[in-house]
Parts: structure tokens; C-alpha cells; sequence
């Protein structure tokens, strides 16, 4: 199974909508976005396409904040977080390309708790492929799957975007 | 005839990640690169508001130093707070081994501690190698500098400064100046650079400053300074500690400063753009004058920034590769 | 140690370089001496031992060891030491006296005697210091240490940088015929240092002994051999440079003899990898060059003698930094089997291999032992070349500071008789429970 650009956009173009209804109901006019590193930035330079240039983006590079540290090592990943903007009292939009055990999201919120106190986080993902370990859920999400375990999807980016399920071989 | 030593290398784990950090010699080049890449992503921790990683959160990191020193320990203290690390100083000079106790009582008193890393600095060589010996198994040892031997993280945070400023090591022609023969950290910056790729390394100064065979480390030798950093592409000065003039290894400071100390018109030779490195302290109007020590051709200040990233990779890969238990 | 031996040993290959000797014959021993060689021999009454397929030897001579009595920091006792010695086949020791306190006094050399005397393992030849307290400045009592039983001076391993002292040394044994033993170090050249001078220390970070360190001493002890005619007897050689000198000074036809340590034949340099402070010794392992010209030095009879230059140490003396470790191998247990090993690897004949510890060292030494016989007490031993294991399953010294204790070696020495009397037996040893040290 596949998504091609334009499915890509068309889940964009709805999660873009969505998000502004959401915004609007919790009165919030002032907000940042940031995409976790890599896949997240991709999506959430697409949503600001969208949504406006004026909004300040940021990326995560949450390698330090990871929890299979000590299994995996440190895998030199040598883009930086980049937050352009105080973290502090500030509303944040914060974009992933895929959920699945929501590890990536806790390690994602440790570190911005790291910058600074939030005054609240709403979290957007392109897929949700349930399979969660943590208690972690998005509020707005491109597309819902059921996937067996031996199942990923991967996005490809940056431009243009596109995303396909693929195979897991055995470690 | 006896059995021969272990072909493995000590520092590595069956899957040759790093477990402890003793001596450049032996590892890979790939493992090299893989420290240097991981300082890269940790530079910028220090220009974060918050200064901090958690990897290291709850591990303990004991600073063992049986030769004085403030500068290095400093830096491996900030780096691993910097990790969030627990630091616990162990000033040996002051303590019980002055009375009598030996490494090994020391040792032993140390295993109730429960610490996950130990970094040794002594004045034999090969302690860090007898420590990591007989330490309790999933401690990571790293090595501050032992006697003439080695002085593994400032090698590294020197390879760091050379490919921030060069780029890479290919093609690259490096001269160490100075007193090598009393030298840990030239000896580690030689297997280094040749690890590394660097085209050729050199050895410049008097005879009674160099060791005996240091050819077959993988150097040229040159003993006139002029003819030794023709061409060069990095210089690195070594310090000269005063107390050389009284084993009769040279007659004065300013004979030394005159042969082999640095200045703009000797570094004439050397490439228009080649950088000059000093381990520290520096010795001014000995080892350098200052107008090439604060002159643009210096990326001392710099190297002490690296130090820190350097330092912060190479426990983090320790103690991962340490707990992978393998 | 009981009483005197009664023995015919059957069919052993007796080898007997003092005079070539090498076949197979019966050899009686009556009441503890030599009696008969022969090639079929009857004794009613004596214990009959089948020695066919093993080596009856002499009862070797270890020309440098260094006594765990009275105190010096290492492990052991006379008693436990020359057991080992005795298990290997070892029936004379000349030892260093580099003890706490040194051999310069007569009272010394009586406790050392009768320990010896009353362990009865094997004979102690014990040298006497060449100055007093081995401080390279009075000298030592010489006569009245020779009139104790010292059969020569030295100066330990201990450096007499004062040539004038050492000038008077020589005079003063060479006026009563007392032989000088020597292992010529350079202080000033060798000070702080634990490695050879060269590729490996240089890598590893060790302070460096040049071997200039030991030509030169070795230079100046020659020349004023020449000038003093003393009987000048060089300890424990480890660079080709002082095979040259010595070859030389051969030539010129110098009263000098020298001896070579068994681990410099079979180790150099790159054995220190990794640290091994195991392989720490004095002087040091050197390079390959050097231990191949102390090879072919020891088979063209340059070198003299191979010793042991056994010392105990305790565990924490090498549990340590290499530098920080102190140096010496436990030898004694390993002379015999390293120099098979070295027969096994061509570097000698056979013959000429148990001569390098038997009659060679004797000669040095200048004893009437390292011999058979006939009519003089027996000191001889009886060997099983056949038969391979590691040191350790039998190691009998205090000190574990051997690298060899798991190398598997051929070489077991079934029977020591020292001196008359039966100081080891391998039967009774293996059935017997252990002896109080």
C-alpha cells in the first residue's frame, strides 16, 4: 500500500483544516509549531505552508532524549534542535510523522520541557498506527492504520512527500 | 613462546562498540570518525539555555586523579554534568596511596561506591590499562593521560579541531614541535592522524627530546624546524615544562625558543592557510611567541571548546557500549 | 632431608658435558657417593630405579638467584625456594647478596648456611657483597666472608658508580684469588628506567634502559680486569653489543666468563604488549636482534652459563602498573624445560645445553660441581623429557611471578639427589601430603 504527493496533500490540506477549528476552540491566537526530526519537520513545513510563513517553526532532534539509548547507542545525528522562539508560557503545535509506541513523543516533551514551561501542547501526527506502549494519544491525525508488527510506514521527503508501508526483516 | 596477548582489543566490546576509552591505538577508523561525529551533535549543547542531556542521568562518574590537574578534570566534570551525570573527585595526590595503599586496596575500597565510570589520570604508564584490568566488570574506564603513554581524549578533541578547520584529513601533511619524548598527548595525536588518513606526520626537535624509534610510530623526524613545516597544513606545539633544563635535555628556554619556537617569520614556510594548535597551558616566548598565539593562524581557544563536546561523546559511548553488556 | 642415598639407576642416557659423556649406562650410587658407570651393573640391596627413556643429568647449577632470606621484600623462604630449585633438578645455587641485610657480614652468611643445611633441598653457594651494605663506597669484609663460605663478591644488582671503588675492588679480591661476579649497569644511564630503550618503550610510554646503560659498565669492568687481573665473572648479559665486548675480551685472553639469564634467550621486548608486568625484569627483555645474538653467544660458548635469576615475588609486587611493579621472574622451576624447549627449537645440542647448567656455570663459579663423579658424593638428577605440562600443575616456589606457568613444556625431573642425599622425589612428593614451609 502507498500514499502518493497527492494523497500526501489531500491528509495535509484536512489536518490544516482541522487544526484551525481546534485553535479556534481553545481561543488560542498566538502559537509555534515544531516538527520532530526528520519526518515530523517535513510535515509541519508543509502545515506552515498552509497555514501561514509568519508562524515561528522549530525542529527536535530528540537523540538525547531517546529511552534505547544504551541498546542502540548514540547514533551521531548531527542536525541540532532548532527553536527559534521562548518556549516559555508559549502554545505549541507539535507534528510527527508517524505514532506508534509514543516513546518518540515522551522523549519530544521532555526536551521542550527542557527549553521551557509550554502553556499547552497539541500534538499532530500524518499516521497513527496504534500499537501504543505509553499513554500517549494525538489530537489531530492525517490517517489511522492497523498494521501487523512486522509493518512500518515510512514517509519520504522533503519534496515532494510520499509514504509507503513497508517490510520489517527480522534483526 | 607464551601465550600471546589478547588480540582483542580490551577497549571494545565482541561487537566493537567502545567500552572503555585507554589508548587510540588499535581502534578502528571508523570508530574514531564515529566520536568525532558524535562531539559534532554535542557542540551545540553548550550554547543551549539549558546546558543539559539526561543520557547519563543516575550513573555516577568518578574523577580519579593520581596526578594533579586542575584544567582536564574540570572539563571532564562539566561534561559529564553536562550528560546529567553524578560526579563524585577523587583527589588521589592528597589521599591514601601517598600513605602506602596500593592501587589495587584502592581499587577494591572503590567497588562499594557502585560508579559506572572511572576517569584515571596517573604517572605510570599502562594504569588506566591495569585499572580497566581488574575493575569490576561494566565499569567504564577512561583515560586522562597516563605518564608518557597516551592522552586519548585530547587527541581526539585535537582531530576534532583539525577537521572543523580542514575538513577532513586526506592529504593533509601535520608537524608536532617540541619535547615528544615526554609527550602523552603527541603520542596519541601520531596513531590518530595516521588512523585518520593524514598524509604525513612529522616530528621536529633536538634529539634529546625525542624517543628512541619513534619512526616506527609512523612519523618522518625532522630535527631543523624551517625544512620540518615546509608545507605543513597543521602545526601543533607541545609545551615544554621547565624542569627539562635540569636533566640536561637543553641548555636554556631562549636557545630552545631560538631553534624551535614559533613565530610568524619560521611559520613562513608552512602553508599560507595552516592553523598552529597548543595543547595548553602555553609556555609564551618558549614553545610560541604570542604574536602567532593571538595571531589568526591560532585555534588554541577553540580546541578547550571542543574538549568538552569530545569528552561528552566519548562517555556517552562508553557507557552505552558498557551496558549493552556484551 | 634423610639419609644418604643407595641407589642403581638402570639404563638412564647419562649426559656428562664435563666430558662428553653421553650414553646409556647403569650408575650406581653407595652410600650417597659415585661409585660405579657401567653398562650393566648388579647391587643387592640398593633401591633400583628404572630410568630407561630418561636423562640422568649432573644436578644442575644455577648460577644467579636471588634468596627470599634474610627479609627483602619477597615471598618465600630459603626452605620453600630451594625445594623448587631441588624439584627441577637444581643441587647448586649460587646466590645473589642483595638480601636485608646484605652478605657483608659473617653472621649473615651462617643464617643463610643453616637454613639452607638444615632444609637440605640443595646447596647454597652464597656470593659475598663486594662493598659494604652494597652502597658502592667501603669495601667489604672479602677474606673473612670467603673464610665463611662465600665463594665470591658482587655487587648485587646494585650499580658501583664510583670507579675508583671499583678499581679497588678488583685489587683487593684479585690479591686473594676471589672471584668477581659483575652485572655491569650504568646508574645515571638506567635511572627510573623498567623497559629496553627502543621501538616498544617508546610506544607504550616506559623510561628506556639503553643498552650503552650495560656496554658501557661492561666496558670499564673488562678493562680494569685487565689492569688488576682479577677473575672477573659477567652476570646476566642481555644485548648483542656486550656478546661483542665479551667475545673480544675472550680473544685478548681475559679471565672472563659470563652467564646469560634463560628469559632473555626466549623473550625480548614485545612480550611487555599489553603490560605484562609478569615479563617486567632487570635487566631488560630487548629487542629480537639482541636476543638472537645472546643465542648464538650461549651455542658458541661466549656465554658461559644460562641462570634462572630466580626471584619470588609476591602478587602485589606485579598486581600494579608495569612501572610501578617490582621486576624478577620465579625461575628456578623453569630452567631445565626452557632449555629443552630451546634444544627442541635447534638453538642448541643437547649436550651443549646441559652444559650451559651444569659445568659452564661450575666453571664460573669455580666449583668442582655440574659433574658425574666417580668416588665423590653424588649430585645428579634424573629427567623425563617425555613427558609435557604446564608449570603450574607442579609449582612449588612461593612466588607465582612466571610467565610460564600455563605454557605447556616438556621435562620432569623425576629424582634430585644433592650432594649424597635424595632432596626430591617425585613419587613420594605426589603421595605425601604438603610439608610445613
Amino acid at each position: 500500500m502507498n500514499w502518493t504527493s497527492n494523497d500526501i496533500d489531500q491528509r495535509l490540506d484536512e489536518m490544516a483544516s482541522a487544526l484551525k477549528k481546534e485553535l479556534a476552540r481553545r481561543a488560542i491566537n498566538e502559537f509555534a509549531m515544531v516538527g520532530i526530526h526528520s519526518g515530523g519537520a517535513w510535515v509541519a513545513a508543509a502545515l506552515q505552508q498552509r497555514l501561514g510563513a509568519d508562524i515561528p517553526l522549530g525542529s527536535l532532534n530528540i537523540s538525547f532524549y531517546r529511552d534505547d539509548f544504551t541498546h542502540r547507542g548514540l547514533h551521531p545525528n548531527v542536525t541540532p534542535s532548532k527553536l527559534p522562539f521562548d518556549v516559555e508560557n508559549q502554545h505549541i503545535v507539535l507534528v510527527d510523522d508517524v505514532l506508534m509506541t509514543g516513546r518518540t513523543i515522551r522523549a519530544a516533551m521532555n526536551e521542550l520541557f527542557d527549553f521551557g514551561r509550554p502553556a499547552s501542547i497539541i500534538l499532530l501526527t500524518l499516521f497513527d498506527v496504534g500499537q501504543r506502549q505509553l499513554p500517549i494519544s494525538a489530537d489531530i491525525c492525517g490517517e489511522t492504520l492497523a498494521l501487523p508488527p512486522h509493518q512500518r510506514v515510512e514517509l519520504r521527503g522533503p519534496a515532494p512527500l510520499a509514504a509507503e508501508i513497508i517490510e520489517m526483516t527480522p534483526a | 613462546m607464551i601465550p600471546s596477548p589478547p588480540s582483542a582489543n580490551i577497549q571494545l566490546t565482541a561487537d566493537g562498540r567502545l567500552k572503555h576509552f585507554l589508548s587510540i591505538e588499535g581502534l578502528p577508523r571508523s570508530l574514531l570518525e564515529e566520536i568525532l561525529d558524535g562531539a559534532a551533535s554535542f557542540v551545540g549543547v553548550g550554547d543551549r539555555a539549558i546546558k543539559k542531556v539526561p543520557l547519563l542521568r543516575g550513573k555516577t562518574v568518578v574523577n580519579l586523579f593520581f596526578e594533579a590537574s586542575t584544567r582536564t578534570r574540570s572539563t571532564f566534570e562539566l561534561a559529564a554534568k553536562r550528560l546529567s551525570a553524578d560526579v563524585l573527585n577523587i583527589d588521589i595526590a592528597k589521599s591514601a596511596t601517598s600513605k602506602g595503599e596500593t592501587l589495587m586496596d584502592m581499587l577494591w575500597n572503590l567497588e562499594a561506591m557502585a560508579s559506572d565510570m572511572f576517569i584515571v589520570r596517573h604517572s605510570d604508564s599502562g594504569a588506566p590499562f591495569f585499572i580497566a584490568d581488574h575493575v569490576t566488570p561494566n565499569v567504564a574506564v577512561i583515560n586522562a593521560g597516563d605518564g608518557r603513554h597516551a592522552h586519548p581524549t585530547q587527541a581526539m578533541l585535537d582531530m576534532y579541531t583539525i577537521r572543523h578547520y580542514k575538513g577532513g584529513f586526506a592529504g593533509l601533511k601535520v608537524a608536532i614541535v617540541g619535547d615528544v619524548l615526554h609527550s602523552r598527548v603527541a603520542r596519541s595525536q601520531i596513531h590518530a592522524l595516521n588512523i585518520l588518513g593524514a598524509e604525513e606526520v612529522r616530528v621536529i626537535g633536538p634529539k634529546t627530546l625525542l624517543p628512541k624509534d619513534i619512526e616506527s610510530l609512523g612519523v618522518t623526524v625532522y630535527t631543523d624546524l624551517a625544512q620540518g613545516l615546509r608545507d605543513v597544513d597543521v602545526v601543533i606545539a607541545l609545551r615544554l615544562q621547565k624542569e627539562r633544563m635540569d636533566s640536561a635535555l637543553l641548555p636554556s628556554e631562549s636557545e630552545f625558543f631560538r631553534l624551535y619556537g614559533l613565530n610568524n617569520e619560521r611559520l613562513k614556510t608552512a602553508k599560507a592557510d595552516a592553523i598552529v594548535m597548543h595543547p595548553g597551558p602555553i609556555n609564551r616566548g618558549v614553545e610560541i611567541a604570542s604574536e602567532v598565539a593571538d595571531g589568526p593562524r591560532s585555534v588554541i581557544l577553540h580546541q578547550v571548546t571542543f574538549g568538552i563536546a569530545v569528552r561528552m561523546a566519548v562517555m556517552s559511548m562508553c557507557i552505552s557500549g558498557q551496558e549493552s553488556g556484551a | 632431608m634423610s639419609k644418604k642415598a643407595h641407589l642403581l639407576i638402570r639404563k638412564g642416557r647419562v649426559i656428562d658435558p664435563n666430558n662428553g659423556r653421553d650414553e646409556v649406562l647403569d650408575l650406581l650410587v653407595e652410600n650417597g657417593r659415585l661409585t660405579r658407570m657401567a653398562a650393566s651393573l648388579d647391587a643387592p640391596g640398593a633401591q633400583i630405579i628404572n630410568a630407561e627413556g630418561l636423562l640422568v643429568l649432573p644436578g644442575l647449577v644455577d648460577s644467579c638467584v636471588h634468596l627470599s632470606e634474610p627479609g627483602a621484600g619477597r615471598s618465600g623462604s630459603i626452605t620453600s625456594e630451594t625445594r623448587a630449585a631441588a624439584s627441577a633438578g637444581i643441587t647448586h645455587l649460587c646466590s645473589q647478596p642483595d638480601t636485608y641485610p646484605v652478605v657483608d657480614s659473617t653472621a649473615v652468611v651462617r643464617l643463610i648456611r643453616e637454613r639452607a643445611g638444615q632444609a637440605g633441598f640443595a646447596k647454597i653457594l652464597p656470593l659475598a657483597a663486594m662493598t659494604q651494605g652494597l652502597e658502592g663506597r667501603q669495601l667489604a669484609e672479602m677474606v673473612t666472608l670467603k673464610e665463611a663460605g662465600c665463594i665470591g663478591v658482587s655487587n648485587g644488582s646494585k650499580p658501583v658508580q664510583d670507579t675508583l671503588v671499583l678499581k679497588r675492588c678488583f685489587e683487593y679480591a684479585a690479591t686473594f684469588g676471589i672471584p668477581v661476579m659483575l652485572r655491569p649497569q650504568d646508574e645515571a644511564l638506567s635511572v627510573g628506567g623498567c623497559a629496553h630503550d627502543g621501538a616498544v618503550a617508546s610506544r607504550l610510554g616506559l623510561i628506556g634502559i639503553p643498552a650503552v646503560a650495560e656496554t658501557i659498565a661492561l666496558s670499564r669492568a673488562l678493562l680494569l680486569c685487565e689492569a688488576t687481573s682479577a677473575r672477573l665473572h659477567i652476570q646476566q648479559v642481555s644485548c648483542a653489543a656486550s656478546v661483542a665486548l665479551i667475545r673480544d675480551a675472550k680473544l685478548r685472553g681475559l679471565a672472563v666468563s659470563a652467564d646469560v639469564c634463560i628469559h632473555h634467550l626466549l623473550l625480548d621486548e614485545s612480550a611487555l604488549e599489553n603490560y605484562r608486568s609478569d615479563c617486567h625484569i632487570q635487566p631488560p627483555l630487548r629487542s629480537q636482534h639482541d636476543r638472537e645474538a645472546l643465542l648464538a653467544a650461549a651455542a658458541d660458548g661466549t656465554i658461559d652459563a644460562v641462570c634462572s635469576q630466580h626471584i619470588a615475588l609476591g602478587t602485589s609486587s606485579k598486581q600494579a602498573p608495569f612501572p610501578a611493579s617490582k621486576a624478577g621472574i620465579s625461575g628456578v622451576e623453569t630452567l631445565l624445560p626452557l632449555m629443552l624447549d630451546l634444544v627442541e627449537q635447534k638453538a642448541f645440542t643437547l649436550m651443549r645445553a646441559i652444559e650451559l647448567i651444569t659445568s659452564g656455570p661450575a666453571h664460573c663459579l669455580g666449583r668442582q660441581v655440574g659433574h658425574l663423579e666417580i668416588g665423590r658424593p653424588a649430585s645428579l638428577c634424573l629427567v623425563d623429557p617425555r613427558v609435557q605440562r604446564t608449570p603450574a600443575q607442579q609449582w612449588l616456589s612461593a612466588g607465582k611471578n612466571s610467565p610460564w606457568l600455563h605454557t605447556r613444556l616438556y621435562g620432569m625431573v623425576n629424582l634430585t639427589v644433592c650432594e649424597g642425599k635424595i632432596s626430591w622425589d617425585r613419587e613420594l612428593h605426589n603421595n605425601a601430603p604438603e610439608p610445613a614451609q
